[in-house]
């Protein structure tokens, strides 16, 4: 009860804030010095919030996509053999910092988006791969003899039993995924693509704390958020799988 | 009729199943005993070709299995496993219909076929149809599980220690509830167990295995009366072989003209039960009566003990 309150009373002020910023103005002036604006208002917030999201959502598809495919091959007969391989990529996208993957990627594929999500889909590959792998690995072996032995064949006991079986963990990966790179999305307007990072970076540049704290404030209502509601999501996987696995942690 | 010819197979080193061969009668019950290790499950998994053989052949009605394609051979044969394998996703009867489904039944049909089997395993259909396998007790699961494997009607049906993880009631519960299904539906049955008392009870063959050979395979009564040398023998020899003996004959056949006190027996009634009627009303004698209550004559403890020892 006291958590459906406070959640909905930071969807409000979240929105809040999106429609009309100024409202918080006097929140926000003491932090200001010389008479600069308390509000970043170059570009109005819900779209840099909007442009924002977009980014982090579309790196976790293709991130989704190309760790679920991944984990499916490797966990395959004749993909086993290139777990190890799998895994190494998996970790290097994680053990690079994103920051360094931008200074990478920026001489070849330009500035704004493309390098952004270049970083954020390979810093969100490894949660989503592992948990994957974790998934489909842990699919009770009963179940999956089971069904090779009543005939049905490789596609069918994949889509109808091992990934729905999985599902539960392979969003708590998507979760993970996602908002690590809501706060790690900050970066992209270093390199110019459009998002929350811009408040805080032009907060920086003309030291004014208050753009750094409702940017950093705005994307930190977004990830729990997210984060809350992703939990909804796979709860209900779980639930839904029978295995009631995850659902109960979280 | 199955017949296994000379089967194989072979894991590395070692050789899990060695040159076995045995010829399964259409509707028949035939059950695999054996200790752990010793190839049951392995020779088992042959016949629907979840493991190929590495040696021999298996044919059933006269045809190859290897000459058929392993998904098709398998939804044409039942199969139940310890832990019944239920998907968790699935409601009971999207699991009973798993196989009726991969075959493309129509709606219809599946939902008919689906509460027969409910039904017949004393599931409520309107209760039981919609409710997933976590809702279920271990011996509601199981039947489930078989069910399962009966779905499609299955000439064959394989069950891999079906009855290993249910308690001793529940268990002997299930054991008749097995006769009784393959008594209604014919279908011939491969089971394999590690409890030879459990082998008795629902066998008219027994194999038994050790080492990956067969070492006898044969009717209960002569598994039991005259058991192979070594292996079969120890296996066997312990203080169950008398009522074991016992368990596989009825009063009806040891009926004799005569008059008796006390509770009737019934003639359909085995001779270990008798047994214990008999010594635990201190008589010794019973009356037998049918079925339908008609008067059999009597059966005498001593014709019954006679009958529970060594064959001579
Ligand atoms: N896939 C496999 N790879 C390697 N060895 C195997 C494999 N399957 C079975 N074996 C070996 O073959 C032998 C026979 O195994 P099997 O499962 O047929 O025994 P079982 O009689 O069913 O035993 P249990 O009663 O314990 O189930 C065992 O020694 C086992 O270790
Ligand atoms: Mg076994």
């Amino acid at each position: 009860m006291t958590v459906t309150l406070l959640r909905l009373a930071v969807v409000l002020v979240l929105a809040a804030f999106l429609v009309d910023p100024h409202l918080f103005q006097p929140l926000f002036e003491p932090l200001t010095q010389n008479g600069a604006p308390a509000i970043y208002d170059r570009t109005p917030f819900w779209q840099l919030a909007m442009a924002h999201l977009g980014i982090v959502l579309l790196a976790a598809v293709l991130a989704t996509i190309v760790a679920v495919g991944m984990a499916i091959f490797v966990t395959r007969p004749a993909g086993r053999e290139f777990l190890p391989f799998s895994r190494s990529l998996a970790n290097i996208g994680q053990t690079v910092p994103p920051v360094a993957v931008l200074a990478l990627a920026v001489p070849s594929v330009g500035f704004g988006l493309k390098p952004t999500l270049i970083a954020l889909f390979l810093y969100g590959l490894l949660p989503i791969f592992e948990n994957a792998l974790a998934g489909l690995s842990e699919v009770p072996a009963p179940v999956v003899e089971a069904a090779r032995g009543m005939g049905m064949n490789a596609r069918q006991r994949l889509f109808g039993v091992e990934l729905p079986l999985a599902l539960p963990v392979i969003l708590e990966g998507v979760r993970i995924s996602t908002i690590v790179n809501v706060g790690t999305a900050t970066l992209g307007s270093t390199v110019a693509a459009k998002g929350l990072g811009e408040v805080i970076v032009a907060g920086l540049l003309s030291s004014n704390d208050a753009f750094i704290l409702q940017g950093g404030i705005v994307v930190a209502l977004m990830a729990i958020l997210i984060y809350d509601a992703l939990g909804a999501v796979v709860r209900n996987a779980a639930r839904r799988s029978g295995l009631a696995r995850t659902g109960d942690k979280i | 009729m199955i017949e296994i010819d000379r089967l194989s197979r072979r894991f590395g080193d070692q050789l899990a199943v060695d040159d076995v061969s045995m010829t399964i009668e259409r509707g028949t019950i035939t059950v695999i005993v054996g200790t752990s290790g010793s190839g049951k499950s392995t020779t088992l998994r042959m016949i629907n070709r979840l493991i190929e053989p590495t040696g021999g052949a298996i044919r059933i009605d006269g045809v190859d299995t290897k000459t058929l394609q392993p998904d098709i051979l398998r939804r044409r044969i039942g199969y139940v496993i310890q832990g019944h394998g239920l998907f968790p996703h699935w409601t009971v009867a999207r699991n009973i219909a798993a196989v009726p489904h991969l075959l493309g039944w129509d709606k219809a049909r599946i939902d008919r076929r689906v509460s027969e089997l409910l039904t017949l395993f004393q599931l409520d259909p309107a209760l039981y149809a919609g409710k997933f396998p976590h809702e279920l007790s271990g011996g509601q699961q199981q039947r489930v599980g078989v069910a399962r494997g009966l779905a499609a009607e299955p000439e064959v049906l394989l069950m891999d220690e079906p009855f290993g993880a249910l308690d001793p009631v529940i268990r002997a519960k299930a054991q008749e509830d097995l006769l009784a299904i393959h008594e209604r539906f014919g279908t011939t049955i491969v089971l394999v167990t590690h409890d030879m008392e459990e082998a008795v009870m629902l066998a008219d063959r027994i194999a038994v295995m050790d080492g990956g050979k067969l070492l006898q395979y044969d009717r209960p009564e002569a598994i039991l009366g005259a058991p192979a040398a070594g292996f079969v023998e120890q296996l066997i020899a312990n203080g169950e072989r008398p009522f074991r003996l016992l368990s596989l004959a009825y009063v009806a056949d040891l009926a004799e003209p005569g008059t008796a006190e006390g509770t009737p027996i019934t003639a359909t009634t085995n001779l270990r039960d008798a047994l214990s009627q008999l010594i635990w009303t201190r008589r010794d004698a019973a009356p037998v009566v049918g079925a339908d209550g008609i008067d059999l004559g009597i059966v005498r403890l001593s014709r019954v003990l006679a009958e529970a020892g060594c064959p001579l």
